[in-house]
């Protein structure tokens, strides 16, 4: 018995001349994400990628969970394959869909005949195939209307193909298609939702953290990179960046009236953040704010902040409610690690009532002590890199 | 160099615990229940062990039962004297200053619609003879408290327990968690009167992963697992015979209580002094409390960012409770302090291994911390 796992491609299909560039990165991608699994072919034809173990040495259904995780699928299903007779189809098939039909009460059989050279056609492929199924489970019921379970019978070039229905995929673009972006991540729930919710469009992902020991511990650092290390579960190696912020914040409590305090703090992340994704050929920031959900991120006080950027800044959450935020959190597994009770900055530098309803020239005049500049080009020199997987 | 001064959290193993652990993995592996001669052998030495952390804790041998760690030995006894005792009463009495692994329990207990009693301490952590007193009545099933908090070092006077349980006519069990008293200060059951008490051995330089819980001749409590049958039914699963040995590796080497309290209360005094001449550290341990624990507020300078800094210097201390990751100390809320306080406190606990050497560099980086970092503005 060869299984195999059929890919249904999401929107690429929806490309013209550049789909195929499009399914080929897919593929790279998948051949990336299945390593780890064991050896496999990975070929294209007729909008379907094949995955086909070379060996029973191959980690099936811990690929499969991977495989739900990839970028750019629409759907995909475990397939057993068979030779292109209609005994063959039977023989293996009603066996085959043991595991899945014993348990359901209805059934229908859907049948394409994508190699038109098939003697049988599909209405009868169907018909055959059900009424042998009926046989083997008596306790089936046929329902075309409603089934629980869906028999598939698909006669392509390679092969015959029997499965039981279709697993929805990740959806999304493949990763790499859309370009390069550089994410803010602190440590909270909002920025690494933020992170997936622009990976998924297909964009490449360098991580950006600040981080101001001893204000903020070690713990918040691994914390993030636990974080990255998820979302990594779905769009493959990520790039971290880690800033040292302690003397930015510092000079800031320092030199600036506290209310502008988180402010300015935050344009020097973005200017950081600007500079740096230039440097790792990004070219776009992403972050998780919010509108409204705290002082930093009125609409005011984010003109405020974008104000100091080269670059678009990409703010997925923007509109979203908290709950909603959280519901993709925990559907892609950070929520727990974000709730942690490691501080990202402390509340040392949050200032008691922030501004929310800052000027541009008010701020500039609140941070007009500091020297931006070198201040900046410190806290770059003292960046240290990792790589997420 | 590392001066580690978070001896309440956890210990560094001694020499005798690694050396007893090294040949024992060397030697031995027989599961002691077996018939065998390996059998035999294992249960030889795990008795033999058992001795030896009897006599540290003064009491017979067989009333030693090795469980996993000291949350479980409360767990055990808090719950298996509860079910032992559920048809005498109704209530139990306990403090607000324990550690989680009794407070969980009874938070439970209370679901489970048992009345327990809460007593608060005083300004400096401790809990007075009169509340104990008043607090215990005839319905009242179990008496728990903690011999020295964790936190502040302050001493319980659990020996009066005893006195307030019989004048109350009651026939509460009474427990003690003597996990951070064990091998510091007397535990012994013949002066207190306990019938049940916890210790564990990561905190006397042994291994982490095995506690023990005593419960005196006589006394009955109903076991929480099940299974073989091990350690007299009261905690069945196949014993860890090298913790074990480890454990009372590190009992036996325990040196002689007082000149060891004596040693590091000379520290204590020390730490005392060097701090009380740096403005805005306040001493939030009582005076009488174990010499091997000093609580204090860093004003203006959050727990964290202080313990942060000072392991930069190679200093290790801790926030209030290690088990707590970053919330606020229940203990130090219920002595009353003001939350600027409880949002600056830095736990400094030593062991009979600590230095004068540890203590100015503890000093140095706080004198530091003060002059570097940010203050909070709230």
């Amino acid at each position: 018995m060869k299984e195999v796992i059929l890919i249904k491609n999401g929107e690429i299909v929806l490309k013209g001349l550049n789909r195929s560039s499009f399914e080929d990165v897919m593929i790279k991608n998948l051949r990336h994400a299945l390593k780890p699994y064991g050896s496999a072919t990975i070929k294209k034809a007729q909008s379907t990628i094949y995955i086909e173990p070379s060996d029973d040495q191959f980690d099936f259904d811990r690929a499969l969970i991977r495989v739900s995780r990839v970028f750019g699928i629409a759907a995909f299903s475990r397939a057993l394959e068979c030779e292109k007779t209609m005994d063959a189809i039977i023989e293996n098939g009603v066996p085959y869909l043991k595991e899945a039909l014993e348990n359901a009460r209805t059934f229908k059989v859907e049948a394409k005949r994508a190699d038109k050279r098939f003697p049988v056609k599909s209405p009868d492929i169907a018909a055959e195939m059900g009424g042998k199924l009926l046989e083997a489970y008596p306790h089936l019921k046929v329902d075309v209307k409603n089934p629980q379970i869906v028999v598939n019978v698909e006669i392509r070039d390679f092969g015959a193909y029997v499965h039981a229905g279709q697993i929805p995929g990740a959806g999304g673009m493949p990763t790499g298609t859309g370009g390069k972006a550089a994410i803010l991540i602190s440590g909270g729930i909002d920025s690494p939702v933020a992170a997936y919710m622009m990976a998924k469009r297909g964009i490449e992902l360098t991580a950006i953290h600040f981080a101001s020991p001893p204000y903020t511990s070690l713990r918040a650092e691994m914390k993030v990179k636990e974080l990255l290390g998820k979302v990594a579960g779905y769009c493959g190696s990520i790039k971290l960046a880690i800033v040292p912020f302690t003397e930015i914040q510092e000079e800031i409590s320092k030199n600036c009236p506290e209310e502008y305090f988180t402010l300015i703090m935050r344009r020097f992340m973005m200017k950081i953040s600007d500079k740096l994704a230039r440097n790792n050929n990004c070219h776009a920031l992403i972050t998780g704010e919010s509108v409204g959900q705290v002082a930093s991120q009125t609409i005011y006080a984010l003109a405020v902040t974008d104000n100091v950027c080269t670059m678009p800044v990409f703010r997925p959450c923007i509109g979203m409610d908290k709950e909603e935020i959280v519901q993709i959190s925990r559907k892609i597994d950070t929520f727990d690690i974000s709730v942690q009770p490691y501080e990202d900055c402390c509340t040392v530098f949050t200032p008691k009532h922030p501004r929310t309803r800052p000027t541009i020239e008010a701020v500039q005049e609140a941070e007009s002590p500091l020297d931006f500049d070198q201040l900046i080009d410190r806290a770059i020199s003292g960046v240290t890199y990792e790589w997420i997987n | 160099m590392i001066h580690y001064l978070d001896n309440t959290a956890t210990t560094p193993l001694c020499q005798e615990a690694i050396f007893r652990m090294t040949e024992y993995m060397k030697s031995d592996f027989g599961n002691p229940s077996s018939l065998h001669l390996l059998g035999i052998n294992a249960s030889v030495k795990l008795e033999k062990c058992r001795g030896e952390i009897a006599d540290k804790l003064g009491c017979d041998k067989n009333e030693i039962y090795f469980t996993s760690c000291g949350s479980e030995s409360n767990n055990t006894a808090i719950f298996g004297a509860v079910k032992a005792k559920r048809r005498d009463g109704n209530r139990i009495v306990t403090t607000a200053t324990e550690h989680h692994s009794v407070l969980n329990c009874m938070e439970q207990l209370e679901k489970d619609g048992f009345e327990v009693i809460y007593l608060t301490p005083d300004e400096k952590g401790k809990i007075s003879e009169e509340k104990i007193f008043s607090a215990v009545t005839k319905e009242t099933i179990l008496v728990s408290i903690m011999a020295v908090n964790n936190e502040t070092g302050a001493v319980n006077p659990v020996e009066c327990i005893k006195r307030a349980v019989k004048n109350a006519g009651s026939q509460a069990l009474i427990h003690i968690d003597g996990v951070q008293a064990f091998g510091k200060t007397d535990l012994s059951p013949l002066k207190n009167g306990a019938d049940l008490i916890t210790v564990s051995a990561h905190k006397i330089h042994g291994p982490k992963g095995i506690g023990a819980l005593y419960i005196k001749k006589g006394v009955r409590i109903l076991p929480l697992i099940l299974g073989g049958g091990q350690e007299k039914g009261l905690r069945s699963g196949t014993e860890s015979t090298l913790l074990i040995e480890g454990f009372a590796g590190a009992a036996s080497a325990l040196p002689n209580q007082k000149k060891a309290a004596e040693q590091v209360a000379e520290l204590n005094r020390y730490l005392r002094e060097k701090l009380s001449e740096i403005d805005g550290v306040t001493v939030n341990s009582p005076d009488d409390g174990l010499p091997y624990i000093l609580n204090f507020s860093c004003e203006g300078i959050r727990s964290e960012t202080m313990l942060h800094h000072l392991e930069r210097s190679g200093v290790f201390v801790s926030s209030g409770s290690a088990c707590a990751k970053g919330e606020k100390s229940h203990v130090l809320r219920s002595m009353g302090l003001s939350d600027k306080r409880i949002d600056s406190a830095i736990r400094v606990s030593f062991s009979r291994f600590s230095t004068k050497d540890d203590i100015d560099a503890l000093v140095s980086g706080i004198k530091d911390g003060f002059n570097k970092l940010t203050r909070s503005k709230r």
